[in-house]
């Protein structure tokens, strides 16, 4: 009875565990050399890369593993994350700050005053527009 | 009139990122232009790993001494083609108080002890596993070379697979020199 527990946990315990793949963890580390994601690049030492990905996997480890190997080979910035965390901000405070100028500008462009419409004439006069419908009367 | 302004503040906005894009993956030549000038920089020293053995060790571990300074990863063929080389040139200053030193950049160290074993290369190299100490040369591209001085300052740079022209040009008046 023990040994069927014992035998179950084991499986669950190794259901558990995720399981390691080539392509789960290339797009999340980086080329060294490319400064691309791995799994866009082909160039000679991503494919030495992925050779070393291939070999841990095959040894057994797991994900996190893998990445921590792959850290100690290449360096803190084999791994797909900004090396400084606020630089993602930049282009997005430029981005921000262009669409409020451009936002402003077309805000500013629509509450335009329309030009003044031209002042009428002054109304005819009484013997003027007598004169006018006898020559329309015609 | 009124819309100009916030127009252009933003266009010069996107143009300004752009420019900082661009900037900052720019190459640093400097060290380059001091050498061309015939200056000699003070080589960059950090203790780095050794490559398949125990501890760290520096280049300036080698003051004194003319260094062959090569930066070559297992993974760059132009730096196999050029082992050969580096190693005929290890065997012959090393009486003349010289040494090659590679330093294997952004490599599997097993990947680069089976590449120098493969090829019987015997002089000794480091590991800059993040291209960290490189940066601090300039390099971005393998493989690059540098002679260092006994003084251990930079005489000259190889920005392409060193030839036995170049190393001829410098060498012999680098090992003339005392410390």
């Amino acid at each position: 009875m023990r040994l069927a527990a014992l035998g179950i946990a084991l499986i669950l315990a190794v259901a558990a565990a995720p399981q390691a793949s080539l392509p789960d963890i290339e797009d999340e580390v980086m080329c060294v050399e490319c400064g691309t994601v791995l799994s866009v690049s082909n160039s000679p030492v991503a494919q030495q890369e992925r050779q070393f990905i291939r070999e841990q996997i095959v040894a057994g480890r797991n994900k996190e593993q893998i990445k921590a190997a792959l850290v100690d080979e290449y360096g803190d910035e084999v791994i797909a994350s900004p090396k400084t965390p606020w630089l993602w901000l930049v282009p997005v405070v430029v981005a921000i700050a262009a669409a409020i100028g451009i936002g402003f500008a077309i805000r500013r462009w629509r509450g335009r005053t329309p030009p003044e419409e031209p002042e009428l004439p002054p109304p005819l006069s009484a013997e003027d527009a007598r004169r006018l419908d006898a020559e329309l009367s015609r | 009139m009124r819309v100009f302004w916030p127009v252009t503040v933003a266009a010069a906005m996107l143009v300004g990122l752009l420019a900082y894009g661009v900037v900052s993956k720019g190459t640093d030549t400097s060290l380059d232009d001091a050498v061309a000038k015939g200056k000699r920089p003070q080589a960059p020293v950090a203790a780095l790993p050794t490559l398949g053995a125990d501890g760290d060790a520096s280049l300036a571990d080698h003051k004194g001494k003319v260094v062959v300074l090569n930066f070559w990863a297992s993974w760059c063929e132009p730096c196999r083609e050029e082992v050969p080389l580096l190693q005929k040139t290890h065997q012959t200053i090393s009486a003349k108080g010289g040494i090659v030193l590679g330093v294997d950049t952004q490599d599997a160290s097993n990947k680069a002890a089976a590449f120098l074993q493969g090829l019987n290369a015997t002089f000794p190299s480091l590991r800059d596993r993040d291209r960290d100490y490189g940066r601090r040369f300039g390099v971005n591209a393998y493989p690059e070379t540098f002679l260092i001085d006994r003084k251990g300052r930079i005489a000259a740079v190889r920005r392409l697979p060193v030839t036995q022209e170049w190393l001829d040009q410098h060498l012999p008046k680098l090992l003339a020199e005392q410390a």
